[in-house]
């Protein structure tokens, strides 16, 4: 993956509650069996119109936005489907960054695999940052994983939490494939005391 | 000893190794795999090198692209066409069981799943789809990854995890007439917010779970995803090993007896602690409907359409305010009184030969609604057969309802069958947000009897009172 030590840039706003896959890239985005190139599709049908053209309400089609390296979003963002297209779509838009009170479980894994940094902060701090993101492309966010910290345009800074072995593998860049088979002889025996103690675990065939 | 909840022992059995922080290596038992969330996974194996550490524990299937139309003449659509083709080629070059489309065995993974007694009581099961939680239900450990997870698992057969927290949902009590395990998950749901489940896994248990059959078991930890919750889980008891008994893949002889020595330690104990508990009371659950685009927008049959004044959160008055305008409801409007374009009976949610006989029971004898388009896909080719061998499917057929062939179909609409802009649709799948069965469609989840209800009366309608109507007057 790649690594993310620090990101500063302006922030879109975006709050809605429990935005989810389906809305961050919605299904025809799907039927791709690659990884790239997503970013177009990201909030499809918030961010255009029926004819295609751009819905120029939309945060991202703002042109203080359009460059937006960080979004802050509302409750249970990434909510619904597994799919990783979401985190695929955010990154290719140029997103590295998503701060917000709380994230689905699957996408918050999904997006840390991707080289993405997902900060939760409390919901009163959020909206904070969120009437600050607002003055758009004057107001530069900067975020610093190592020292765990959101310095806000107004130079308040805001501190989040994250797990050690997380950060580690984002701030190195770490392919967690490999460090995983590293492991190869303790998964190899554990496999042999399962099937000495289950012998049922293997599927009939 | 510590006393332990039902997660505890099966993560506890499962840890290969820890991380200082916390983070564990876990073993997965059971892999599927389906054609929307894989083929960026092989193509890492490939491009690191790298093989299918235990082939034999993945199963992997076609079901979200495929039409549910006849299919002898192929896939039209190109690209869902390129996805199924990929998944074939993958499959073979990496030695892992696959049903194509063709395969009466096919079907939704998360039906296929069980049917084929590849889910078992405490194992880890892991799919790259969200609603991998629907294996729960057989006490097994199971939820939904990402691509990049399906990578890991397919290379080491392991995954990296932060173990959740312990919620404890209790249903007490027995449900009312016509009230199913889709009106239960729904009102769990509404009780608890979609976020409710964040960072939980969920047991369900409780009389009204005791005496809910495996089918209902598996919608009920279908939507824990819906919840919110990493995983939902029922611990196994007698109504779980009747269901796995002789199925092909489940074990065999003295493998069986051992295993369901095993699985009968398979509970949480007395002391274990919770770290949230909710409990609710069968009795007062309705068949309920959802109003907005969110699955906690669920409310009784009975009740009116809310107003956005009605939340006191200024964000969940945003989200009901679009909500309204999304699905073309006024305030007010009695749920019952809402008129529908489309049913969708399916889905891994109530997809299953509980839910046709269902929808049978209520439709047997009647036709639906003029102006209404009913679709019946069943959850598999197995499920297909056994409704037709019961005779379900002509009753359906004869009451209108037009039976397809197996797969996702409308619940996402990846395939040919979706909702047009503005139509409206009762449906027994898992989620109602914007868009999700096709581009401006307006989905109102519910469960079979009561989509059977709303096709036959052409509105969303309370499935007692129907039935109440048709027997003169007493529920039975
Ligand atoms: S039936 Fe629907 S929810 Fe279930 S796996 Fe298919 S698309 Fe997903």
């Amino acid at each position: 993956m790649k690594a993310l030590k620090e990101l500063s840039g302006v922030a879109a706003p975006l709050p809605m509650i429990n935005v989810d896959t389906d809305m961050i890239i919605p299904k025809q985005y799907l039927k791709t069996i690659g990884r790239s190139g997503l970013g177009k599709g990201l909030f499809h049908s918030m961010r255009y119109n029926d004819d295609g053209s751009d819905n120029p309400s939309f945060v991202l089609n703002q042109e203080a936005y359009k460059n937006a390296s960080i979004l802050i979003a509302g409750d249970n963002f990434g909510c619904g489907s597994s799919r990783e297209h979401a985190a695929w779509a955010i990154e290719d838009f140029g997103i590295r960054c998503v701060i917000a009170p709380s994230f689905s479980d699957i996408f918050y894994n999904n997006a840390f695999k991707n080289g993405m940094l997902l900060i939760r902060l409390p919901q009163e701090q959020i909206e904070d940052l969120t009437r600050q993101a607002e003055y758009g492309a004057n107001a530069v966010f900067s975020v610093d994983l190592d020292s765990q910290t959101v310095t806000a345009p107004d130079g308040a800074t805001h501190t989040f939490e994250i797990d050690d072995f997380r950060k580690h593998c984002l701030l190195n860049g770490l392919d967690e494939i490999a460090l995983t088979l590293e492991k190869d002889s303790k998964i190899s025996s554990f496999e042999k005391d399962k099937a000495s103690a289950h012998s049922w675990l293997t599927p009939a065939a | 000893m510590q006393a332990k909840t039902l997660y505890d022992k099966i993560w506890d059995a499962h840890v290969v190794t820890t991380e200082p922080d916390g983070t564990c290596l876990i073993y997965i038992d059971r892999h599927l795999v389906h054609e929307v969330t894989s083929a960026q996974a092989f193509e890492g194996l490939r491009i690191g090198n790298r093989k299918v550490r235990r082939p034999e524990l993945t199963l992997a299937v076609v079901d979200h692209n495929i039409p549910t139309s006849d299919r002898s003449g192929g896939i039209n659509d190109p690209e869902s066409k390129l996805q199924v083709d990929t998944l074939r080629d993958n499959t073979k070059e990496f030695g892992v069981e696959y049903y194509n489309e063709h395969d009466i065995r096919q079907g939704i993974v998360h039906i296929i799943g069980p049917e084929q007694g590849f889910t078992l009581p405490g194992t880890t099961v892991v799919c790259g789809d969200s609603h991998t939680a629907t294996h729960g239900a057989f006490g097994a450990l199971a939820h939904g990854i990402g691509t990049s997870e399906v990578e890991h698992v397919l290379a080491s057969q392991t995954l990296l995890q932060n173990k959740s927290k312990n919620m404890l949902v209790k249903v007490n009590g027995k449900l009312g007439v016509g009230v199913t395990a889709k009106d239960l998950t729904l009102a769990v749901i509404a009780k608890t917010g979609t976020a409710g489940g964040t960072g939980h896994v969920i047991e369900y248990a409780g009389e009204a779970i005791r005496n809910l059959t495996m089918e209902g078991r598996m919608t009920l930890c279908n939507m824990a995803i819906e919840g919110g919750a990493r995983a939902g889980l029922v611990a196994p008891d007698e109504t779980t090993f009747e269901y796995l008994k002789g199925r092909p893949m489940a074990p065999k002889g003295k493998d069986w007896d051992e295993a369901v020595a095993y699985w009968k330690t398979l509970k949480s104990d007395k002391d274990a602690h919770f770290d949230a508990i909710i409990e609710l009371d069968a009795a007062e659950i309705a068949p309920v409907v959802t109003w907005g685009t969110s699955p906690e927008d669920a409310l009784a049959i009975t009740e009116v359409v809310p107003a956005p004044e009605d939340f006191a959160d200024e964000h969940k008055q945003a989200a009901a305010k679009r909500s309204l305008e999304y699905m073309g409801l006024q305030a007010g409007t009695p749920l019952s009184s809402i008129p529908i374009d489309r049913v969708f009976i399916g889905s891994c949610t109530n997809g299953r030969i509980e839910d046709l006989r269902a929808v049978a029971r209520v439709v047997e004898g009647k036709t639906i609604a003029a102006n209404i388009n009913a679709m019946v896909v069943p959850g598999s080719g197995l499920v297909k057969k056994q409704a037709e061998d019961e005779g379900i499917a002509d009753i359906l057929k004869a009451a209108g309802f037009d039976w397809r062939e197996p797969g996702c179909s409308m619940c996402l609409g990846m395939n040919p069958d979706r909702l047009e802009p503005g139509e409206r649709c009762a449906s027994t799948s898992n989620r109602n947000f914007e868009g999700r069965q096709g581009h401006g469609g307006r989905t109102h989840l519910m469960s079979p009897a009561m989509a059977a209800a709303a096709a036959i009366t052409g509105h969303l309608t309370d499935v007692r009172e129907l039935e109440a109507t048709a027997s003169g007057g007493t529920t039975t």
